[in-house]
């Protein structure tokens, strides 16, 4: 539900274009970095660094695993973490750290190819019927309808169950069947909001071609909720995947986090071998987390509000005022800063708190820390 | 006059969207390898005669001397007239029968559950917002934490802190053993037992989402014009935040809410798998692993036309609420 944000605002046909009224690409002349700007935000930052850290896991898996992940050692059936085994051992004298490393790249790989399939059929289907209108537009929205209220887990329980050893490509694919329609609903009502501005409107006037419309109007200041969408679809696509190879769906051959979890519960390792069943969880939950930490700073770079409101708040209460108080506060005396007379600084309400009380701008005042 | 335009295009919308998703269900089984029939015969060795085979297969709808668009016709007939098949796995019982004894389980327990994280959720957003920057805010990414944890995970660990290890809940099935269901304080009160551990899971994973979306909106509203003058007219603080910002801000909510409501019967397999409670999602599971089609398609029909019906709710309730739904659409 991270998405929870901007969907809204899309629905309720709020633009959620970042805030520069111009758009996106009247500034060309950033280039790149322009695109970018999204990411720049602590929070995006953090999530992606674990991120960076799952991928180094994956690509490098085979170097830093200790052990092969079926590697069994009969000497060493269910052992805690040892300076040996790290992370323990399984049932089979399998080491559990070794697994988790590689399972890594499992996970990673199906989540970010169903990522990409739901994204690009986001885009195709969400903009398309956002700019053509009529009943081309209706049809297409009717289909994102219908992939919106088809149940996803059942379907892919159902699914994944008639082939005796599905693919991961076919893994991929159906959880991305089942995860796009969100983000084409999203991407097409910020089409038809975009579709009626100014810059849109002249670029036809102008007689510029509607693939360069769509491609060099449009989508630069769509790709927030691209980004955003494509982020929500991964983590729902590794939610997805780990609880069908739980469910034992998947077949067991394909190494991943949840694959650890089916043995894991197959062998009777709750509750007494934490050492087996929690970290493959708590990866699941890091991946999941950062995932949602940079889909935050999307909503906060699309919605600068979310951004300010904190900062805002936290200014003013170091000034001793708080921000959901409608009354004028008297400024306690021990404040040096506070003048005797200057009681102005009243926060009508967050809107117009940070703007500096016009009455008595006090030169004291000016070094807030 | 638009308003009933309005409701006239989404009603016509939603029909077809019925109609894709029961035609949907209707090739689904027929896409899949094999067909129940052989897979039935299978499981009964030898003990069913070639003439009960063939006899099974009309009554499956799956003789393959009518063409598809016949078997679509009588699914259909069969469909309207509220006849689901019967159930392989289940001892040929109808399978509307079948589903009917797993649904109260699945739509008591998950639905009190979604409406407590919706209430929780929702009001301690209204307040994080309110209260933007200050300690609260912490609430944010563990709520978050709490909601990509994957479910089952949290549900065994659940089960094997709470029950195995200190013993306070039992940790599975809906009821005791041997108990009869009936309307008695006892078999009441074992219900509550079993189904309060399975509620509280379910309730920490869903909050997170209703504190983030409520939040966020309430940031945003509160920053509107109207909370502006609320505050200068000098209203109370309690006031401003119940009757202007969140009830505003909860108009996104309310609708979510109400597709909740519809992934009641289909979203929590696998709490019914890992508590093993005899809802809808356990019987699913059950249905995929004997491969009773019947049994599935009857069960993906049932859950995807909540989801349905809960989308059409959503839609009546934001439409109703907010009238500039109504305009923007027409």
């Amino acid at each position: 539900m991270s998405t929870t944000s901007l969907a809204q605002a899309a629905e309720s046909g709020t633009p959620t274009t970042p805030e520069p009224t111009t758009p996106v690409a009247a500034r060309r002349g950033r280039g790149a970095a322009g695109a970018f700007a999204m990411f720049r935000n602590a929070k995006s930052i953090t999530g992606l660094a674990i991120l960076g850290f799952f991928v180094l896991l994956a690509a490098l898996g085979d170097v830093i695993a200790p052990y092969g992940p079926l590697d069994k050692d009969f000497d060493a059936l269910k052992q805690p973490p040892s300076a040996a085994h790290w992370l323990g051992t399984t049932h089979m004298g399998e080491d559990v750290f070794s697994q988790i490393v590689l399972g890594t790249r499992g996970v990673l790989v199906v989540g970010f190819t169903a990522g990409l399939i739901a994204t690009i059929i986001a885009v195709v289907v969400g903009v398309t019927a956002g700019y053509v209108g009529g009943w081309r537009s209706e049809s297409l929205s009717a289909l994102t309808n219908v992939f919106l209220v088809l149940p996803g887990l059942p379907l892919m329980i159902i699914v994944a169950s008639q082939q005796e050893n599905p693919s991961l490509l076919l893994v991929s694919a159906v959880l991305a069947l089942t995860g796009w329609a969100w983000g084409g609903r999203v991407l097409r009502a910020q089409t038809l909001s975009l579709r009626n501005r100014d810059f849109v409107q002249a670029a036809r006037a102008n007689g510029e071609p509607l693939w360069r419309i769509i491609t060099v109007e449009m989508l630069p200041n769509l790709t927030a909720i691209i980004a955003s969408s494509f982020v929500g679809t991964v983590t729902a696509a590794v939610l997805g995947l780990t609880t069908l190879a739980f469910i034992g769906v998947i077949p067991i051959t394909n190494l991943n986090w949840g694959t650890i979890l089916y043995w894991a519960q197959q062998n009777g390792a709750f509750p007494d071998f934490w050492w087996w069943y929690v970290p493959a969880g708590l990866a699941i939950a890091l991946l999941g987390t950062a995932l949602s930490l940079v889909n935050f700073g999307i909503d906060e770079y699309v919605n600068p509000r979310l951004r300010s409101a904190g900062e805002r708040a936290r200014a003013l209460r170091k000034k001793g005022l708080r921000a959901t108080s409608a009354v004028t506060a008297v400024r306690p005396a021990a404040r040096p800063a506070a003048r005797a007379g200057t009681r102005a600084d009243a926060a009508p309400a967050a809107g117009t708190a940070d703007a500096r009380p016009t009455s008595t701008p006090s030169p004291t005042e000016e070094p807030l820390p | 006059m638009t308003t009933v335009r309005f409701f006239a295009r989404r009603a016509a919308f939603y029909l077809f969207t019925a109609w894709a998703a029961i035609t949907i269900n209707f090739f689904l089984p027929r896409m899949m390898k094999g067909d129940p029939v052989s897979a039935y015969m299978a499981r009964n060795q030898g003990r069913i005669s070639p003439e009960a085979a063939a006899s099974l297969r009309t009554l499956f709808g799956l003789d393959s001397d009518r063409t598809l668009l016949q078997q679509y016709g009588d699914y259909w007939v069969l469909m309207l007239s509220g006849d689901l098949g019967r159930a392989f796995s289940k001892g040929l019982a109808p399978v509307t029968e079948v589903i009917a004894v797993a649904l109260p389980w699945t739509i008591g327990l998950v639905g009190v559950a979604t409406v407590l994280s919706f209430v929780i959720g929702t009001s301690l957003g209204a307040l994080i917002g309110w209260n933007r920057g200050s300690r609260a805010d912490v609430v944010v990414p563990v709520a978050t934490f709490f909601s990509t944890v994957p479910y089952f995970w949290m549900g065994l660990i659940a089960i094997a802190f709470f029950s195995t290890t200190l013993g306070w809940f039992p940790a599975s099935h809906a009821y005791d053993k041997g108990a009869v269901p009936a309307l008695t304080l006892d078999f009441v009160g074992q219900v509550i037992r079993h189904g309060t551990l399975p509620a509280l899971t379910i309730v920490l994973a869903s909050l997170g989402g209703w504190v983030l979306g409520m939040r966020n909106m309430m940031i945003t509203v509160l920053d509107e014009d109207y909370v502006t003058v609320a505050q200068a007219k000098g209203l109370s603080n309690r006031r401003v935040l119940t009757r202007y910002a969140a009830r505003n801000a909860v108009l996104p909510q309310l609708s979510s809410f109400a597709l909740a409501l519809g992934f009641i019967v289909g979203g929590t397999l696998v709490m019914e798998l890992v508590f093993s409670y005899p809802g809808v999602g356990k019987l699913l599971l059950d249905a995929t692993a004997a491969k009773d089609y019947p049994l599935m398609q009857g069960l993906f029909l049932v859950i995807t036309l909540t989801v349905l019906v809960a989308n059409v709710l959503a839609d009546v309730a934001y439409a109703v609420l907010d009238p500039r739904t109504r305009q923007t659409e027409a």
